[in-house]
């Protein structure tokens, strides 16, 4: 291989503070060959000005500060070689303190070695910085017992360090390449085999680093293109961004999301170079389109088989950095490939304890800490999970000026809500009715409308509607209840209970409940509707046939475990049980209206005073005799 | 299969591509050495053939003439709307600095009096993590306060290709988009390319320049590498350090942590 197409691997060293990372890349350096004339002498002349012992660590600390305390503050990248390729490595600080360096440097890595030292074990950041990696998606890890001098080369001792963090590593599903005793100091098992670890069979450092891969997309994802800009500096409009997974050619058809637009892509541009026939993963490129669109960074271009997910919602796995910690409804600007948004914190569901792995609920998140929470964007996005595509599915969280923290996302329990906005038929004209929604409720006595139920299984919804109709036609309301009984069995009866499938449950009710209100009707509609985008979407559909106040959302309440108290049809026994999955407020996400019209508080009153409280406000809503 | 040098160029003119669209007042620093001149066929890659905002040379009247002679020629055949300053004398700067760096220091104030004449929000500099210390600690979009200084204690987060594009009042960003790359990617680059460079850097006399700054305060390395070729081969043996021949890095332990902190690239 010629020496220009070699390999460039870059590897973190990252662990505890003190436990001997500089050293080990000073180290590194000097065994290898690598450290340029003079460097040795100068790092032992100012050793001697500073009357302390010589420190390899010298080599990358290179602030005052930082050998004035002996202690790493930033990242530092420094290159080397072996035999078989080119490596970066990136020292990482092991100061709690220096987090947001450590993660910085890490961030930049494929491959990580993680040191302990033999004397002192496993401690707080050694398990802290576990767990970042694996966030990170390092997944090639080499876990590096050093200072086994301090231990006098004792094996079992050695042994027990090996057992007690493999343990942790594997809860995380990390299975470390190799567990290596080395003395970082001495350059024991370093470069040289070590004279005083005979019983050690595996490989010193850098013939193991030669077992890493570079982390390369995988083949077979699907094309993903942020849009990063669009030029017009000359007669070529042109479209900027790197393709972040897959292969695009000139002739592709390609799809702007979430804008859903289509195009064909006529021409790769390229400046002193013939136009590429093809690119791939990583390439940074600029095409050109058979027609005009307007798009926008932001965008993400897909092939329209396999495109990425719409939705702005999602669940996301972070840590977070500063001192101010994170508390739902807090708001922050996310940073998702080329997209920024501003976000608010819907829930924060679980705060994790890196160290001990432990995970609870809570309602804030402190500085260094890892959660799972979920966050609410302004608009729709194109996204993906991390786990389908990690390009597209990490993000960072931006507050005053910095970045605050980052993280993966995942869809887990929340729909894709590409269905839900996509417009398949375009060539419609509205019609113009003979009837009139005046005349109809001169007729009636009242207006049509959309009265929307949403609340937990349980709450009481179809008992306050089935009331509440039946208190209505008495008053003279042509009135109609429509729930999963009347819509599960027909208008529905091919949908399940994905996210995907409840989503478009609830489309096809808002749409249904719409047409009945224009015909006249007032009509309840009993469905638990968690989803927030959902109850947007049947608003908005009543809202453009009838106009504004036809829709009113009225939050049903009771609490869970009120809920699973009264549990009548048994639900959420089998919930609990595993038997049903996805259940709502057990397994599955329910998101209470941030601002409902109305909302019914079932846990602590009854159910004549809450069908009262419905009617009175019904009836000064859609009432046309006032 | 891309190339090690395509995934380099590749990120550069991403990086290139996100500081024009986030920084409104963007402008580029052309020193008119080596790094300089692979940035700016980059942008041109990353532009298609234009340089989209503004190039600035801070002079501190000491360059070698092949340089000025360098920057009158591809001024006019790279298109550049190229913005000139000058420098405060050096009796100006800070006495404590040892001479070298004190001398440096002029192109600090050049570079500060440049910011606050035409108010730019965002500096693209040529730096490199492999040249120094300090610079090996350096972020993609560097933060810089009211006074252009750095403060190296407190470095934001920079994730992945995430970068902290947002500016604060009165402050401006350093982008840096050849931070990844070293000096033998340069002139790999360089060779394969075709980038032009200033002629200093191929050996005459057994002597040649490996980094170009001020005349006073740079001096030529032992060398018989008189093309590009020679270069990269002289590199590939080396242990010699790159800024050897530049005087402010070795004057003092902390002289360049102390002009970066101050200002300087």
């Amino acid at each position: 291989m010629s020496s220009q197409n070699r390999e460039r691997l870059p590897v973190v060293i990252v662990g505890h503070v003190d436990h001997g990372k500089s050293t080990l890349v000073g180290r590194l350096f000097h065994d290898t060959g690598s450290l340029p004339d003079g460097r040795l002498e100068a790092i032992q002349e100012m050793c001697t000005r500073r009357g302390m012992p010589f420190e390899w660590a010298f080599l990358t600390d290179a602030l005052q500060g930082e050998r004035d305390q002996g202690v790493t503050i930033d990242t530092s990248h420094v290159w080397f070689k072996t035999d078989k390729r080119d490596y970066v490595l990136i020292d990482a600080p092991g100061h709690k303190e220096f987090l947001r360096n450590m993660v910085t440097g890490a961030a930049q890595a494929d491959a990580a070695l993680l040191l302990i030292d033999a004397a002192e074990g496993v401690r707080e950041q050694s398990r802290r910085h576990g767990y970042l990696l694996h966030l990170l998606g390092i997944s090639q890890v080499i876990v590096v017992i050093n200072k086994i001098d301090r231990v006098g080369h004792d094996r079992e001792r050695i042994a027990e360090i090996e057992t007690d963090y493999t343990r942790y590593l594997s809860e995380l599903g990390v299975i470390p390449r190799f567990v290596i005793p080395i003395s970082a100091r001495d350059g024991d098992n370093v470069v040289e085999r070590s004279r005083h670890t005979p019983w050690y069979g595996g490989p010193t450092i850098v013939e193991a680093l030669d077992h890493f891969e570079p982390a390369a997309a995988p083949p077979d994802l699907p094309l993903r293109l942020p849009v990063q800009d669009v030029y017009k500096f000359d007669d070529r409009r042109i479209i900027a961004g790197r393709i972040e997974a897959g292969i695009l050619r000139p002739g592709d058809e390609v799809l702007f999301s979430p804008s859903n637009k289509t195009a064909r892509v006529k021409t790769l541009e390229a400046w002193n170079a013939s136009s590429p026939i093809e690119a791939t993963a990583g390439d940074s490129v600029g095409i050109t389109l058979d027609e005009q669109l307007f798009v926008e960074r932001g965008d993400v271009i897909s092939h329209i088989e396999r495109a990425p997910i719409e939705s702005d919602v999602f669940r996301a796995r972070l840590f977070w950095l500063p001192r101010e910690p994170m508390e739902v409804g807090n708001r922050y600007t996310m940073k998702l490939h080329t997209t920024e948004v501003p976000v608010t914190v819907q829930s924060i569901d679980k705060v994790i304890d890196a160290t001990s792995l432990d995970s609870g609920g809570g309602t804030v998140v402190q500085q260094n800490a890892v959660a799972e929470v979920v966050l609410r964007a302004d608009r729709l996005l194109a996204l993906d999970s991390y786990i389908t595509c990690p390009m597209t599915g990490g993000f960072v969280l931006v507050h005053a000026y910095r970045i605050i923290g980052g993280g993966n996302l995942s869809m887990e329990g929340y729909p894709d809500q590409r269905a839900m906005v996509s417009v398949k038929s375009t060539n419609i004209t509205a019609v113009d009715h003979a009837v009139s929604g005046e005349e109809r409720a001169q007729r009636t006595g009242h207006r049509g409308g959309v009265i929307w139920f949403t609340g937990l299984s349980g709450a009481g919804k179809s008992t306050i509607a089935q009331a509440t109709a039946r208190a209505l036609f008495q008053r003279g309301y042509q009135v109609y209840v429509l729930d999963g009984d009347n819509v599960r069995g027909g208008l529905n009866a091919n949908l399940g209970f994905s996210p995907e499938d409840r989503a478009e449950n609830i489309r096809r009710v808002g749409e249904a409940a719409a047409l009945f209100a224009d015909a006249g009707v007032l009509v309840i509609t009993a469905f638990i509707s968690p989803y927030r985008a959902d109850r947007d979407r049947a608003r908005a559909a009543a809202e453009r046939l009838l106009g504004e106040d036809a829709f009113q959302e009225i939050h049903i309440e009771a609490d869970l475990a009120t809920c699973e108290a009264r549990d009548p049809k048994g639900l959420y026994k089998r919930a609990r049980s595993g038997e049903i999955r996805d259940f709502t407020g057990v397994s599955a996400p329910y998101e209470a209206p941030d601002k409902p019209d109305l909302v019914i508080d079932t846990g602590g009153n009854a159910v004549d005073q809450c069908v009262d409280e419905v009617l009175a406000y019904v009836d000064s809503h859609y009432s046309a005799r006032k | 299969m891309a190339s090690q040098l395509d995934r380099l160029e590749s990120r550069s003119i991403y990086i290139f591509r996100e500081a024009f669209n986030s920084i409104d007042k963007l402008a580029m620093l052309w020193s008119l050495g080596k790094d300089s001149n692979v940035m700016m066929w980059l942008a041109k890659k990353a532009f298609f053939g234009h340089v989209p905002f503004p190039v600035a040379h801070v002079d501190t009247g000491k360059k070698f003439p092949e340089m000025y002679a360098f920057r009158d020629e591809y001024v006019k055949e790279w298109d550049l709307n190229l913005v000139l300053r000058d420098c405060p004398p050096v009796e100006e700067m800070d006495p404590s600095l040892p001479p070298a760096a004190r001398s440096a220091a002029r192109k600090t104030a050049g570079l500060k009096g440049l910011l606050a004449e035409q108010g730019y929000t965002g500096l693209i500099a040529g730096i490199r993590r492999d040249e120094e210390g300090t610079r090996a600690k350096e972020r993609v979009f560097s933060p810089r306060g009211t006074d252009a200084e750095w403060d190296v204690r407190n470095q934001p987060p920079e994730l992945w290709d995430q970068y902290n594009t947002a500016v604060p009042p009165g402050a401006h960003l350093r982008i840096h988009p050849l931070l990844h790359w070293t000096e033998i990617d340069i002139w790999r680059y360089i060779e394969r390319e075709g980038v032009p460079v200033v002629d200093l850097y191929f050996a005459k006399d057994g002597k040649r320049y490996r980094s170009l700054g001020d005349q006073d305060i740079t001096s030529p390395v032992k060398s018989e590498a008189a093309d590009i070729a020679a270069i990269i081969a002289e590199l590939e043996a080396t242990r010699e350090p790159e800024r050897a021949g530049r005087a402010m890095d070795h004057e003092a332990e902390d002289a360049f942590e102390r002009l970066r902190a101050d200002g300087y690239m």
